[in-house]
């Protein structure tokens, strides 16, 4: 076995670029003209974006009208969270906009983007219900019952978690919201292009995804806007898009991002099952070798590429960098490596210990990781922790403290 | 990857890569005095043992273990290269900022991790006084530990509104106290009132 090789764990932090969007984006690069100019020049790149669009619609199961290019999964959930913004604080022109509602939920799991936005409608009277999860990172299904109600606008909850993995049911929890009249919205920027998902047959009203993560480039997203459904866009003054994303289109990161997808199609079944038995390989050479851990999310319901771990006595910042320093790149949930000093709010909702909290790392695999990859890791990783412990008060600590 | 930047100084990356006067064998160290500050809870937690020379309290040894991020192992594996050699009274008198200093620099959020190093010193002499019936060079006794995380007192507090610290965050500024958990909040704000009213109130 090698003694030093570059593994890249942090896949759900960003991917890269697949080969055949590079290429397809090379070919793209000198389509300069402005999708919404008439000449030829606009004609050509408006034809590369309407192409994408359809690609990126089949593969979601949606009509291209209903797919919004936008500049990343971010502004994708704040556009939603934002469409309510207006809620009975400007005379809207829809009538009857369901929006028009005092309530939004959410999950105590989102991302940031998610919350802060939420935190932002809350701020501006909005009531906002933030359900739990049980230690698996599962909704609280009967949390999510009882405060659904008539006055629920908007339910946002996000289809895989980026943290540990673990997957909603939302086909289920849209049926519920429906079933009050509330709008459903799924971020599901780790989810697309991990597992099939059809927008018609979990009959979302919104869906989010992000380009950069499937292997497509940085700095373009897409919003699914059910047909029929409120609209109102976050960024104004622009008939492009049809009017719900102003700004001129990212050609390049339209087609990058619609390569990525066409790649998804073809590779993600054959991928998947790789995949699962990669971590389940990580898995079983993390408990085989390295006692006191935890792993954290959902045994069976998770992401195939995704492994989150505890390691007890171990801080997390500590036990990144020393990976770091071999060639392995992870992230961690560890307050020391966010600057606000706070662990990871996810692992917080699961219940876990901020000790734990503190101990822990993602692992996320991608397409390149090969079985050398994880044999590295887990040699690397035993040695690591090793150390990291040897170092720790948290044996010592409890017999001198 | 050796080529670009690394978080921290190459001064932390040195002792975070080759931690000095590790504890790695506690039964074959005898200290004389240990002290120990912080709690995993809040993210770090750090150990230090001493030895000391009676007749001329020199510290001869420092050992440690530490629970924390890179920045807090460099903070302890430097400390225990300042301490030893130093008298007890020089050495209690190292402060976060020769730490950080000794290291290069800190970012601004990890200040802390060096403001427990020289805590945990501190707490080592004075059970180093404690236990040789010194008990009247132990400062710390006369104080209260208000942040638990950062082993913050009142007299640190007090110290910061006679510095000008007049806010919370003027406060935190001078004191990093609860940038932690941040459970002491209330407590510290109502000290702060009575320090500044002691103080400045005609």
């Amino acid at each position: 076995m090698l003694n030093y090789r570059k593994v890249y764990l942090d896949h759900n932090s960003t991917t890269p670029i697949h080969p055949e969007v590079r290429k397809a984006m090379i070919a793209a690069m000198n389509t300069f003209g402005n999708p919404s100019s008439l000449h030829e020049f606009g004609r050509v790149a408006r034809s590369l974006v309407e192409k994408s669009r359809e690609k990126l619609a089949l593969f979601v199961g949606a009509d291209p009208k209903e797919i919004v290019f936008m500049g990343s999964g971010s502004e994708a959930n704040n556009t939603v969270l934002n469409l309510f913004s207006c809620a009975g604080f400007r005379k809207c022109e829809v009538l009857g906009c369901s929006l028009a509602k005092k309530e939004v939920i959410t999950t105590r799991i989102e991302h940031p983007c998610v919350l802060e936005s939420a935190a932002c409608l809350a701020e501006r009277g909005v009531v906002v219900h933030s359900i739990g999860v049980d230690q698996y990172g599962k909704i609280n299904l009967e949390e999510f019952k009882k405060r659904l109600s008539g006055d629920t606008g908007l339910v946002s909850i996000m289809a895989a978690n980026n943290e540990i993995g673990t997957i909603q049911d939302i086909k289920e929890l849209v049926k519920i919201a429906h079933g009050k009249g509330a709008l459903f919205h799924t971020d599901a920027v780790q989810a697309i292009g991990k597992f099939p998902m059809n927008v018609k047959d979990l009959d979302v009203d919104y869906l989010s995804l992000s380009g950069h993560k499937i292997y497509g480039p940085k700095g373009v997203g897409a919003l699914y806007v059910k047909k029929g459904v409120q609209f109102c866009p976050f960024i104004c003054g622009g008939h492009q898009e049809h009017g719900r994303r102003a700004g001129t289109e990212n050609t390049l990161g339209i087609v990058g991002l619609a390569k990525a997808i066409e790649m998804r199609e073809k590779e993600m079944a054959d991928e998947y099952e790789r995949m699962f038995k990669l971590k389940k390989l990580l898995k079983q050479g993390i408990e085989e070798n390295i006692p006191d851990i935890l792993f954290n999310g959902h045994p069976i319901e998770s992401l195939a590429s995704t492994l989150n771990v505890s390691f007890l006595g171990a801080e997390g910042e500590a036990i990144l960098l020393y990976l770091d320093l071999e060639g392995i790149a992870v992230s961690t949930g560890s307050a020391c490596a966010s600057s606000s000093l706070d662990p990871s709010h996810v692992l917080m909702a699961t219940g876990i210990s901020q000790e734990q909290a503190h101990g822990s790392i993602r692992m996320s695999m991608g397409r390149e990781t090969t079985k050398k990859d994880i044999n590295y890791v887990i040699k690397k990783l035993t040695k690591v922790i090793k150390h990291v412990r040897d170092i720790s008060t948290v044996v010592s600590g409890e017999k001198h403290g | 990857m050796d080529s670009i930047n690394w978080l921290y100084t190459d001064k932390v990356k040195d002792h975070f890569m080759h931690p000095r006067n590790v504890l790695m064998d506690e039964s074959g160290f005898e200290a004389d005095a240990k002290g120990i500050i912080g709690n995993i809870k809040c993210g770090d937690e750090m150990l230090i043992f001493i030895k000391v020379d009676k007749e001329k309290e020199i510290i001869t040894d420092c050992k440690w273990k530490t629970f924390g991020c890179a920045s807090a192992i460099a903070s302890t594996s430097v400390l225990s290269e300042m301490a030893i050699g130093k008298t007890l009274e020089e050495a209690y008198k190292i402060t976060s900022h020769d730490i950080a200093k000794a290291l290069g620099s800190l970012p601004e959020h990890k200040i802390h991790c060096s403001v427990l190093g020289d805590k945990a010193l501190r707490a080592a002499i004075d059970d180093y006084y404690m236990r040789h019936g010194m008990d009247d060079k132990v400062k710390k006794e006369k104080e209260h530990i208000i942040c638990q995380c950062l082993g913050i007192t009142d007299k640190e507090i007090e110290n910061a509104v006679l510095e000008g610290a007049r806010t919370y965050i003027e406060l935190q500024e001078h004191t990093k106290i609860g940038t932690v958990c941040g459970k002491c909040k209330e407590k510290s704000l109502e000290l702060m009132q009575q320090y500044m009213e002691k103080y400045f109130k005609k």
